[in-house]
């Protein structure tokens, strides 16, 4: 249905915005966008008002990722556009589908250095999918719509909308759409059945298989067909860390994460593997160590929707181009007609299972009460295994990967493309909203909380409750482990002593705060913060020392782990 | 491996910038460009003249077919399209006879003279990347005081 009316850009807008489904938008004004946030005031759409541009951004991002339906965020021109640029660049690296509203300078004005312009349609290009700046109110609907559909569509991602100032006050008839075409985005591709078929002969004759599941598989949501045909044929299942928690870490098949701070039984059996069947991944230098040691032993079965990622990184003998959920259930479709199940006592298997059970019992430890491990563990055991964890990015971030097992698929998220400290905690944020029934909790470290902390504000003001899981090492934890790893303890730039006090600090927002010393303490905080309406920061004082291991070192191979001594 | 990549795209504004910001961002370099608007307005062809191992062009054809910008990305096939590019050369003329010598030399390539001067003549060839580098080499004894070049235009041949 077509229906023309007459109305003002920022209005259809709304309009159209709210044909996508959108319900909130998270964002912070300014002068060029005040005719989007007077029609805004006036639409069905909420707005929950972040305290940075960045973090708006990022919960616009969190929202997506657990939706898997573009969040939208909102930001004036110049400071407000540069403001979300970590934002837009964090959700491009990991494939999240979002859109940016960003205010620009009137049409006539661009391109004059006018009060708060800025090119953020140039500053942006590399970190979005796709950007617009409609020079006409009457392209807005079209533009909404194409844009959601690109952010959506095939490998999803950011996309940008910057409209001048008077684009948004003009009036033009409106014409919605209900559908567009573009002529050069063609996002989704059938898979090939005969390269399938190739996959499967090469995975049935492999001695010593492997699957590894990137974050493609939580993407598409492929949980069900990963599980059935690592099942079927008793594959061992590795992640990357973007894909963990694509496979329950609690199955008997799972093996954990690999790469640079993976699983040590997750890295041995992969180096040993002859054969991995990779999905949805990009074989990422963070996962796979250096790609010519990688490449030389092992035939690559290579699934992802983004044909550019075939050979990028890494050689693939068989390439299957698709949605890997489509992909794996052609896959399983075949696998069905063609094979009796594969006994579950074969030699590699039972290889596994010894390596998997050596490292479980006998990977050192620090000794501690509260060592990384016992608290992430008491978190697991006292948390429903439905809640959503976001992290944010350092050493915590890495011991979730390590000792925090995700039991239901696709509710862990991580800024691991980008690696941006202060993204969890917004992130969360947009989780919530995303989910109102599920806990949600950021598993932080103090560095990166200190960033995008003032989103306590909005946690509360907004009534949107979430508990941050603090380890606080009053430091750069990561950046000071590798001081003291690589530079002979020659520590700079990486001491934040106590300060701020987080309880008092969570107090003053009207949230709660809670430290914990003990294990008993933990359980006890984690319970509360369950149960409570506001948000909750625990505050977990650790041994500033503690280091993560294993470690793979950047630029060297899995095979040269460091391992705890 | 030289490669010439013909692009169809959109024909509107930014994109040849977003497509030389691509091979910037990937670590590629552009050996020639030629830009123009087709015999429909709606697309212009952008030819690329590149090299790199057949894994980087591979990845750079991919790259630029991802882009929603691109209608069509297609790797020429040396023996199989017609390749064109225009040059002026302005050539010194050092004796009387060199001016013959130039004048021979341009019409055995079918190359044009223009503002012929007592020191120095200018040559116009439109011929193939091959024939442009023979003829570049047979006057460089004379001295070549300037060049300048479009950039490859290129398309395949019916059926090839
Ligand atoms: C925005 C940003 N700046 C700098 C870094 C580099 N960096 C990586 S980890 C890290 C330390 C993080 O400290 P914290 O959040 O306290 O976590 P910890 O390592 O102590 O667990 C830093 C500075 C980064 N990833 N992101």
């Amino acid at each position: 249905m077509n229906n023309i009316e007459n109305m003002i850009g920022a209005k259809a807008l709304m309009l159209a915005m709210e044909k996508e489904g959108v319900k909130q938008v998270f964002g912070l004004p300014g002068g060029a966008n005040l005719p989007m946030y007077d029609e805004l005031y006036k639409s069905n759409i909420r707005h929950i008002l972040a305290r940075h541009e960045q973090s708006a951004a990022h919960m616009a991002d969190g929202f997506g990722r657990v939706s898997r339906k573009p969040g939208v965020c909102f930001a004036t021109s110049g400071p407000g556009a540069t403001n979300i640029v970590t934002g837009l660049a964090t959700a491009h690296a990991d494939s999240s589908p979002m859109i940016a509203v960003t205010g620009q300078v009137p049409v006539a004005m661009i391109g004059r250095d006018a009060f708060q312009e800025s090119d953020i349609i140039g500053m942006s290009n590399p970190c979005v999918k796709y950007s617009f700046q409609p020079r006409n109110a009457a392209e807005i609907p079209e533009v909404v719509k194409k844009g959601f559909y690109i952010a959506e569509s095939g490998r999803p991602g950011p996309v940008l909308f910057d409209i001048p100032k008077d684009v948004q006050q003009n009036e033009a008839e409106m014409i919605f759409p209900d559908v567009v075409k573009i002529r050069g985005y063609h996002p989704w591709t059938d898979p090939a059945i005969p390269e399938i078929e190739r996959a499967i002969q090469i995975l049935l004759s492999a001695e010593k298989p492997i699957i590894l599941a990137g974050g493609g598989v939580i993407i598409s949501s492929a949980f069900a067909e990963l599980q059935a045909i690592a099942e079927m044929l008793m594959i061992p299942v590795v992640t990357t860390f973007k894909g963990k928690g694509a496979f329950p870490e609690n199955h008997p098949l799972s093996l954990g994460p690999i790469g640079m701070h993976g699983h040590a039984e997750a890295n041995k059996l992969m180096i040993e593997a002859d054969c991995v069947l990779a999905i949805g991944t990009r074989f990422s230098d963070r996962s796979v160590g250096t790609f010519e040691e990688f490449e030389k032993r092992l035939k690559i079965i290579h699934m992802d929707v983004d044909p550019a990622e075939i050979g990028k990184n890494q050689t693939a003998q068989v390439a299957v181009v698709g949605d890997v959920r489509v992909s794996l259930r052609i896959m399983l479709k075949k696998l069905t007609q063609e094979v009796v199940k594969k006994s579950d006592y074969n030699k590699w298997l039972k290889h596994v299972n010894e390596v998997k059970d050596y490292w479980r019992e006998n990977l050192k430890i620090h000794p501690g009460e509260m060592s990384a491990a016992k608290i992430l563990r008491k978190l697991r055991e006292t948390i429903p295994n439905e809640t959503i964890l976001t992290t944010e990015v350092g050493q915590h971030q890495m011991w979730a990967s390590l000792f925090f097992d995700v039991i239901q698929p696709g509710t862990f998220f991580s800024s691991t493309g980008l690696g941006t400290m202060g993204w969890g905690f917004p992130a969360a944020i947009g989780a919530k909203v995303a989910k109102p029934d599920v806990p949600v909790i950021d598993i932080a470290g103090d560095g990166s909380f200190n960033m995008t902390e003032n989103s306590l504000a909005t946690s509360v003001l907004e009534d949107i409750p979430v508990i941050v899981f603090l380890i606080n090492n009053y430091s750069l934890g990561m950046v000071a482990q590798w001081q003291r790893t690589f530079y002979d303890r020659r520590m700079i730039g990486v001491d934040q002593q106590n300060c701020p006090d987080y309880v008092k600090l969570a107090e003053s927002y009207g949230a709660q705060g809670i430290r914990a010393q003990s294990l008993d303490e933990l359980e006890n905080a984690i319970k509360v913060g369950l149960k409570s309406d506001v948000a909750t920061v625990i505050d977990i004082p650790i041994d500033p020392e503690e280091d993560v291991l294993p470690f793979v070192a950047p630029g060297t191979p899995l095979k040269d782990m460091i391992l705890p001594s | 491996m030289l490669v010439i990549l013909s692009i169809l795209v959109e024909n509107k504004p930014g994109i040849l910038w977003k497509i030389t910001h691509l091979f910037r961002a990937k670590n590629f370099n552009i050996d020639t460009i030629s830009v123009g608007v087709t015999a429909d307005p709606e697309f212009s062809r952008i030819t690329i003249c590149t090299h790199g191992d057949e894994k980087q062009i591979r990845q750079i054809v991919k790259q630029l077919d991802k882009m929603i910008d691109t209608v069509e990305v297609k790797q020429l096939d040396e023996h199989k399209s017609v390749y064109r590019e225009l040059i002026l050369f302005k050539i010194k003329i050092n004796t009387p006879s060199d001016s013959m010598e130039i004048n021979k030399l341009a019409n055995s390539y079918g190359a044009k003279v223009h503002d012929v001067k007592k020191d120095s003549m200018m040559v116009e060839l439109t011929a193939a990347p091959d024939q442009i580098k023979a003829f570049e080499d047979l006057a460089r004894p004379f001295g070549i005081i300037e060049t300048a070049r479009t950039g490859i235009a290129a398309l395949q041949r019916e059926g090839a």
